[in-house]
Parts: structure tokens; sequence; C-alpha cells
């Protein structure tokens, strides 16, 4: 168990390639934490980094309370289950898992111990004398996991661990993942691209792009308060809408939002302090689709109508989310399933404005 | 019952047809069959050959009636000589003796080389891997006047020994090439998942490594110990002295005496001399199983 953290971290490559640019991040002892960003935005990299598998160029990498730069990875204490499981294929899925603990000359009775118990908590007990190539993805997986969990280390490293498997299964692994650290409790840090997988599985999730951290908070933090448009458009599915708005005077004395010509929309008095000094200003309006919705007659008092062109219906069961386009901005909302809507057709929509991000078109930070 | 064959013969049966997909594939068999019956021909003929003659006196091969190719009074004569021939048991000992020392001496500095230069990632390992293949491309004939001083400077003139310095020159270049691809096969997170286990370069090298690689060093042992039972020209040009000579120097030198040949002793001494190679390829190819890292990732 330990805490790990990265102090003005810099990662460049042969040939003048800057995949991480200086970020500071703190783990907690027993944290799961979770880098999430696009491809290229160089969470691999420093999940490899804390690793020891690619050098540092700048800064300082402690795990524990040593600095770790110059440590080798075996000496790190970690353990890291990659992408596409990297079990050794002439070994046994017991000898896989013992692997670590044979060079680290622990005596046989301990590695028997510690791979059964291991085989327990991933329930893998029957596969033991299996070589990998008789195993079906997920169960490589669970190896992989044994693997790391044998080893008793002071961090977990996952490295897009359930990208190989189909989505089911991905479903499934997940949780598995979560029970696996509820019961060890070791300090993770976990590396996907896909948001979801980062939402449910992270106490802490740190967005990344373009070498730089984004964002970092919890799963809620950053779903409901995201401080830049990129944390707003990567965090949730379906992203969020952005549509270029403009602030101005509305009605007794408040603001409101100018999406169009024809969509003004009221500036909720509780906001009206914060966005008042961006008043006249190019901005763009962000909101969550389930936070735009069909308007009722009888629903709540002075929520504004706006009727617009169905371009699209996606009906998925529990909801139904439906696109249009306003001007040339695709917007998805996410109405009752009950609803009727058909392509071509104008429905009524209202949006909760209580909800609403405001940014700066040029810097994306929300206001 | 009965309704059950009525049943039966309602079902339609599927019909052959003759599309002119079947017509390539009958076409593509017949052009492959012939092709290889060819290929057939011309490799088992010399084989053939040469044991037939082996079993024949020299009374017979000498003989110009009757067809060569078959065999009226088979004799083991030839093979009985040359078995109790000491000259010849020394050339047997030191090619399996060289042949030996010599696939060791290669696919160490082979598997090593190869490793080092396929996952170290130093500063020029690329250059350094084209330039192994590079010194593959040069002929042996260039090289053996320079060898050959080399040799005389360490006193190894007409000494077997010398063809275990010899010999890795041929053999480690290509060893190692394809050594390099196969480790190049294996998958980079393999390695770096066995340095976070805690092994060292040469535990991973010994534990990961060469079973993963089996297939390719089979392959590789395959051919230096094919360079190394029938390399000629060096110990043609290195070896004078009968009890320093290894099978290939020693059946021409011993049994074409002036201008004479000894044709039914040299066929039987080739066939003797054929056999460790057969034995090798049939044992070794038994071995050589493909696909030894399935499962190791997603495949």
């Amino acid at each position: 168990m330990a805490e790990v953290s990265c102090r003005k971290v810099v990662k460049n490559y042969d040939g003048g390639v800057q995949a991480v640019k200086g970020i500071d991040l703190e783990i907690a002892d027993r944290e799961f934490v979770v880098l999430v960003g696009p491809s290229g935005c160089g969470k691999s990299t420093t999940l490899r980094m804390i690793a020891g598998l690619e050098e540092i160029t700048e800064g300082e990498i402690w795990i524990g309370g040593d600095v770790v730069n110059d440590v080798p990875p075996r000496d790190r204490d970690i353990a890291m289950v990659f992408q596409n499981y990297a079990l050794y294929p002439h070994m046994s899925v017991f000898d896989n898992m013992a692997f670590g603990l044979k060079l680290r000359k622990f005596p046989k009775d301990e590695i028997k111990r510690r791979v059964d118990e291991a085989a327990r908590i991933l329930d893998i007990g029957m596969l033991l004398d299996r070589k990998p190539r008789a195993l079906s993805g997920g169960q490589r997986q669970r190896v992989a996991m044994g693997r790391a969990i044998v080893r008793n280390p002071k961090v977990f490293l996952f490295d897009e661990p359930l990208s190989n498997l189909d989505a089911k299964l991905r479903v499934q692994m997940r949780t598995e993942i979560k029970k696996v650290h509820q019961t060890v409790r070791t300090t993770t840090v976990y590396v996907t691209h896909d948001q979801v997988e980062a939402m449910t599985l992270a106490d802490r999730v740190v967005v990344m792009n373009h070498g730089v951290i984004e964002q970092v908070g919890s799963p809620q933090e950053l779903y409901h308060n995201p401080t830049t448009r990129f944390v707003a458009g990567f965090i949730g599915s379906p992203a969020m809408n952005f549509l270029p708005a403009r602030i101005q005077d509305g009605a007794n004395g408040g603001l409101a939002v100018k999406v169009t010509d024809q969509i003004v929309l009221p500036v909720p008095p509780s906001r009206v302090d914060r966005y008042g000094k961006h008043k006249g200003k190019e901005m763009v309006l962000g909101l969550r689709p389930e936070h735009l919705f069909e308007y009722h007659e009888a629903g709540r008092p002075g929520w504004t109508r706006v009727d617009l062109p169905v371009d699209v219906v996606e009906p998925m069961g529990m909801e139904t989310m439906v696109h249009f386009f306003i001007g040339h901005d695709p917007v998805c909302a996410r109405v009752d399933p009950a609803t009727h809507a058909e392509p071509g057709e104008m429905l009524p929509l209202t949006a909760d404005l209580n909800q609403m991000h405001l940014m700066e078109p040029d810097s994306g930070r929300v206001v | 019952m009965s309704s059950t064959t009525v049943v039966a013969n309602e079902v339609p049966r599927a019909r052959r047809t003759h599309n002119s997909l079947h017509r390539q594939r009958t076409w593509a068999l017949w052009g492959s069959y012939i092709a290889l019956g060819v290929f057939v021909v011309i490799f088992l003929v010399p084989p053939f050959y040469t044991l037939m003659t082996s079993l024949k006196t020299s009374a017979e091969i000498g003989a110009e009636s009757g067809s060569p190719w078959i065999v009226h009074h088979p004799t083991f004569e030839n093979f009985w000589y040359l078995i109790t021939y000491p000259n010849f048991q020394t050339y047997y000992i030191n090619s399996v003796m060289i042949t030996i020392v010599v696939v060791a001496i290669s696919i160490t500095i082979a598997v090593l080389a190869a490793f080092s230069l396929s996952r170290m990632g130093f500063w020029g390992s690329q250059t350094l891997a084209t330039g192994v293949f590079l010194t593959y491309l040069i002929p042996a004939s260039l090289l053996f006047l320079p060898l050959f001083k080399i040799i005389g400077w360490l006193g190894l003139i007409n000494n077997i020994w010398c063809l275990a310095i010899l010999y890795p020159t041929l053999a480690v270049p290509f060893c190692t090439w394809i050594m390099i691809g196969y480790f190049s096969s294996i998958p980079k997170e393999l390695d770096e998942a066995a340095l976070i286990d805690g092994a060292g370069y040469l535990q991973m090298l010994w534990t990961i490594f060469i079973p993963v690689a089996m297939p390719g060093i089979i392959a590789a042992t395959i051919f230096a110990f094919t360079v190394s039972w029938g390399a000629f020209l060096y110990p043609l040009a290195y070896l004078y002295t009968a009890n320093q000579m290894v099978l290939t120097v020693g059946i021409i030198s011993d049994l074409i005496r002036g201008d004479v040949f000894l044709w039914g002793k040299i066929m039987a001494a080739v066939v003797l001399a054929s056999l460790p190679p057969i034995l090798v390829y049939a044992f070794l190819m038994d071995y050589y199983v493909a696909g030894l890292t399935a499962g190791a990732t997603k495949g």
C-alpha cells in the first residue's frame, strides 16, 4: 500500500514529441484513480512512467515516499495488467501467477497459498493447470489480474485492461475489478479511453488531453461541474451539446442566452451574477442531452418552448434520444420513450437551464 | 417407418454444381500435382541413383551392359569397407564433433545477439541488426583468404578446431537474423510483464524468450547444422592430413585415388554421411511447432 505522486512530470520522445507536458498528480493510499482521455493524450505514457517502463524526461515520480525515477520496474513493487494480457504462453496459469514470486524466491508453500487465494478471489481455481491458449479472453484477463494480485504490490497499474473484451464481458469484468479493489484495497492507477469505465470504477477521475491534466475530480464532480469544454464534452454519453450563444439582457432585469434570433432562453436568477460580466460576449452554451427534453404545457411554469424539426430518432428502451439541428450545430435531446417523434416532425422542447454551462469559446474555460 | 422414408425422399438433394470455382480448383490441383511431380523427380532421382550405386560392386558399376538404375547383385561390401575403415571413422567422428560444437557456439551467439538487438533497444541497434545481415551476404569464397591469414596467425592451420571458429562466421549472421525475426514477433508486453514481475534480462531470455521462440531456435539450429555438416570450401583449404579431415573433404580426398574413382564407396560414404541430416530433420521437424505464442495475448 502506498501513495503515488507525479510532480511536474514531463516525457519527451525522440523527434521532439512531447507526450506528457508537466503533470502534477497526487494519488492517495488505497485510492482508485482512473486516467482517461482520447488516444495520444499521454495517459498510457504516464502510467508507463509510473511503472518504470518509460524513462522520465523531467520531474519526479514518488511511490510510497521514495523518488523512483531511477528505480527499475522490478524494484518499484508494482504490478501491471496489460491490454493484451501478456501472459507467458508456455506456462500454466499457476506458473504465470507464480512467476513473479518464484523470481523473488518466495518459499513454495507461500507461493501456493498466495496463488490459491488469488484464484479464489478471481474464481479461476479450476483453470490453474491450463495454458493461456486454452482460456477465453475473460479468463485470460482474470489470470493477468491474478498475476498482479499474488504479488501483493504497493500499486496496481492497469493499462486499458478491458479494451480487448466484448461489450458484455467488459461490463462484467469492470464490476469484477471494482470488487477486487474493494477486497484488496491496493492503490490503483487505471488507464482507459472509455469514460463509462472511468466513471464507474474511479474514486477520482483524471481527465487528460494533449499531455496535460484537464481536470481531476470525483465522477460526479466531473459530470456536474466540468471546468473545461473538453471535460464537459468528454464525460457523459451522449456527449454534451455545444451551441454558440450570446448573453444579453433578459426580462425583469435578468439575463438571457440568445442561441438564435428565435431561441432566447432566460438565465436562472441564481446564475445572473456569475454570467453578468460576460454580457454581450460570444460564448458557448453547454447542455447535456438529459437536460433537454420535450415541453409539456403542464410542466414547470415559465420554461421556454422551442419547436425544432426532428432529424433522427434513436429509441434505446428506457429512453429515446432525438437529434436536431440548430443552425448547423447538431443537438441531442433525451425524451420520454412514450413521446411520439418522427423524423421531419416538429417537436416542442424545453431545457433545464439550471444545469447549463457557459464557456469561453477561445480558452474553453467554463465560467 | 414408411412415413420416415417418404419424408426422406421428399428432401431435395443438394445438387453438385460444376461452377467455375470448382473448375478453377480442379485446374489448380492438377497444376500443383504436375509441378510437385516434376520437383519430386528432380530432387529424388540423384539420391536414388546414389543409393543404387552404393549397393553395387565395382564390377557391376563398370559394366556397360544393363540399366544403371537397377542393382542386379546388391551388396553391402562398400558400406562394410567404410565402417571398418579407420580414416572414414575419423572423418565421421570429426564431422559430428565439429557440428555439435559449431551449432552450440552459433546458437548461443545468435540467440544472445538477436535478443539484445531486438529487445534492449540500445543506440545503433537497428544499424547493427542490418549490419549482421549484410555480413551474411558476403560470399564465403571471398573471405577464405583473409581468414587463412587469421587461422595461420592463430596456429590452427590443419587443425580441425579451426572449423569451430570458421563455421560460425557463416552460420551466426543468418541464425541471428532468423532469431531477430522470431523475437520481434513476441509481444513487447511480455517482456514488460516479466520486467515488472522482477526478471532481469538474462532471466527474461531464459525463462520467456527461449521457450517461446523455440520454433525459431530450431529453425536456426537446422540452418547451423546444415552449414556445418555440408561445408566444403573451408575444410578443403585449411585441412590436409587425414586425421584432421571432416566427411565432405575426407570422402573425395580419400576415395578418389589419382584418377581412380571408387564410385561404389564414394556413394556409400555419401549415403552414410546423409544419415545424420535426415535424422536431425526428422527429429526436429516434430518439435517444430509453430504458433507457440498462441494465448499470450489476444489472438
